[in-house]
């Protein structure tokens, strides 16, 4: 079934959220092709991109209304090239560039003759160094995905002005300083391509962090970074680190049945394994194996092959904790973070037991001391070694400290018992 | 493109670094300026040291003058080089390879400068 089939039959039969969730799905599909053509044709990514931007708003609007028309994508392109035209013709400073592009058949060929997808050029300009990290996520999201600013506003929990700040000034900083929308060569090429995944990885994460939300974010950005870890890694075949991000996320995505049920989160030992998806484990699996064949390590291949271990397991208790363990050792050759280091006493209390851990969890304080998460995990090695009150104590700590009503309905359980 | 590279040190973390040291790193600089001569347009400074710094700045009735640099920052601009290349991409290549940097508290300013 075609994106055009599964409008019609989805349009039929469901409310608002499902052709939300089609909407995003067909419009992230073509928004990064738009934006890249027609910065191509512009030589422009802030006018090219809000154009895109405003086609989009369009769209949402009509296409909710009325379905999805049979080529969203030259319904897409068309909206946003009138639109480039039309602020090609309203503002003063752009007059210049319109006469250069006078022909507006020439945009038709332009854009339309383009096999090539520069979705990849584009996302390694979004994710250069010399532009912040929350406005490298903002604009992918944007720019790549295609998703309103509101929309970003709610998945990243910033205020909608902040959020369109962040853009306007990395797209005009892009322009103004020479930032090249390209793949770079030679050495910057892999500390780029470990930027670009980080933003995946992080797009995936904030999809859990949505505050006052339940488990289950009406917008996905999960499952727009899993879609956008796919595309990187099928362009990029040969790049085993684009591979294990995309191994990482599948592996994630998972589990995320059995992560979150009706809104509430459970633990990974306590998770039904049946409600797994084998299809997902599977590909997961399988995609590490392609990357471990290009012999090229590195920290994603290893937190892809950590959550490969876990999901080799019938249930919790036998999972194998020392491969773990041996993992996250090797993944701190590459990643010596505090978070890493935090998951890793995990496995560590497993191995050498809870004091070993407990006194790992603790050379973290200064780092993590105020991150819920540090606290449940602190609040854990006490439990094991009988510390009630004490455990009783970090439990609450993380309890104020969270922001998530899943998280915290799961906490409040663990402080009832 | 034309960026201005703006070099600056931390003048108290300069004071750590033995003489001979510093002697063969910045000799080191008149090599840099030698092999990236392609890119260099006319425009560029070396500065004398922040010590001789005068600011004149704005006052309610007239500017004021005041003794030592514009800003209170640890750092000091320690001069300034225009540079002809394709993109930021260039521009901080051959920034990355400027031999100062090995030193702490040493940084880089790039800046694009407006084509009218």
């Amino acid at each position: 079934m075609n994106e055009t089939d599964a409008a019609a039959a989805e349009s039929g039969r469901t409310r608002a959220a499902a052709s939300d969730r089609l909407l995003a799905r067909v419009i992230r599909e073509e928004s990064g092709r738009i934006v890249a053509a027609l910065t191509g044709w512009l030589g422009s990514l802030d006018l090219a991109e809000e154009s895109v931007a405003d086609a989009i708003e369009e769209a949402v609007r009509q296409w909710r209304r009325s379905g999805v028309p049979p080529n969203p994508g030259g319904w897409l392109t068309q909206a946003a090239r009138n639109n480039a035209l039309d602020r090609l013709r309203r503002e003063k400073r752009y007059r210049e560039k319109l006469a250069l592009l006078a022909d507006p058949t020439e945009a038709a060929t332009f854009i339309g003759t383009r096999e090539l997808d520069e979705r990849l050029p584009l996302l390694f300009g979004c994710c250069h160094p010399a532009i912040s990290p929350d406005a490298q996520l903002a604009l992918t999201l944007r720019a790549i995905c295609g998703l309103t600013t509101a929309q970003i506003a709610r998945a990243t929990l910033a205020p909608e002005s902040t959020v369109a700040q962040r853009i306007v000034r990395a797209k005009r900083k892009i322009g103004a300083a020479g930032i090249p929308l390209r793949i770079p060569e030679g050495p910057e090429r892999a500390a780029r391509l470990d930027i670009v995944l980080t933003v995946v990885s992080v797009m995936y994460s904030e999809a859990h962090l949505i505050a006052g939300g339940d488990a289950a974010a009406d917008r996905d950005l999960a499952d727009d970074a899993l879609w956008l870890a796919r595309v990187v890694a099928h362009q990029l075949p040969r790049e085993a680190e684009a591979q294990g991000l995309l191994s990482l996320l599948l592996f994630h995505r998972a589990r995320e049945g059995a992560r979150a049920v009706d809104g509430e989160l459970i633990l990974l030992a306590d998770q039904d394994r049946t409600r797994w998806d084998g299809r997902l484990i599977a590909e997961g699996q399988a995609v590490l194996g392609k990357a471990a064949m290009l012999r090229r390590p590195g920290r994603w291949q290893l937190h892809a092959a950590i959550a490969a271990c876990h999901s080799d397991t019938r249930d919790g208790g036998d999972t194998d904790w020392l491969q773990v363990l041996t993992l996250y050792d090797m993944l701190l050759a590459y990643d010596r973070s505090p978070i890493v280091r935090l998951n890793r006493t995990v496995a560590l209390a497993e191995v050498d037991g809870p004091q070993a851990a407990l006194e790992e969890v603790d050379a973290l304080r200064q780092a993590l001391t105020g991150y819920h998460l540090w606290h449940a995990v602190r609040a854990r090695m006490l439990r094991h070694l009988g510390r009630r009150d004490e455990a009783m104590a970090e439990d609450l700590r993380a309890l104020e400290l969270t922001a998530n009503d899943a998280e915290r309905r799961l906490l409040e359980a663990r402080v009832a018992r | 493109m034309k960026y201005v590279i703006m070099f600056t040190t931390t003048p108290e973390l300069d004071a750590a670094v033995s003489p001979e040291r510093l002697e063969q790193v910045y000799r080191r600089t008149y090599d840099w300026f030698g092999t990236n001569r392609e890119v260099m347009t006319e425009s560029g400074a070396q500065l004398q040291p922040v010590t001789t710094a005068t600011t004149v700045t704005h006052g309610g009735d007239a500017p004021v003058v005041v003794d030592g640099p514009f800003s209170e920052a640890k750092e000091a601009i320690g001069g300034f080089q225009v540079i002809d290349v394709p993109d930021l991409d260039a521009a901080i290549a051959i920034v990355k390879t400027w031999p100062l940097l090995e030193l702490p508290g040493v940084s880089v300013e790039i800046r694009p400068i407006i084509v009218y």
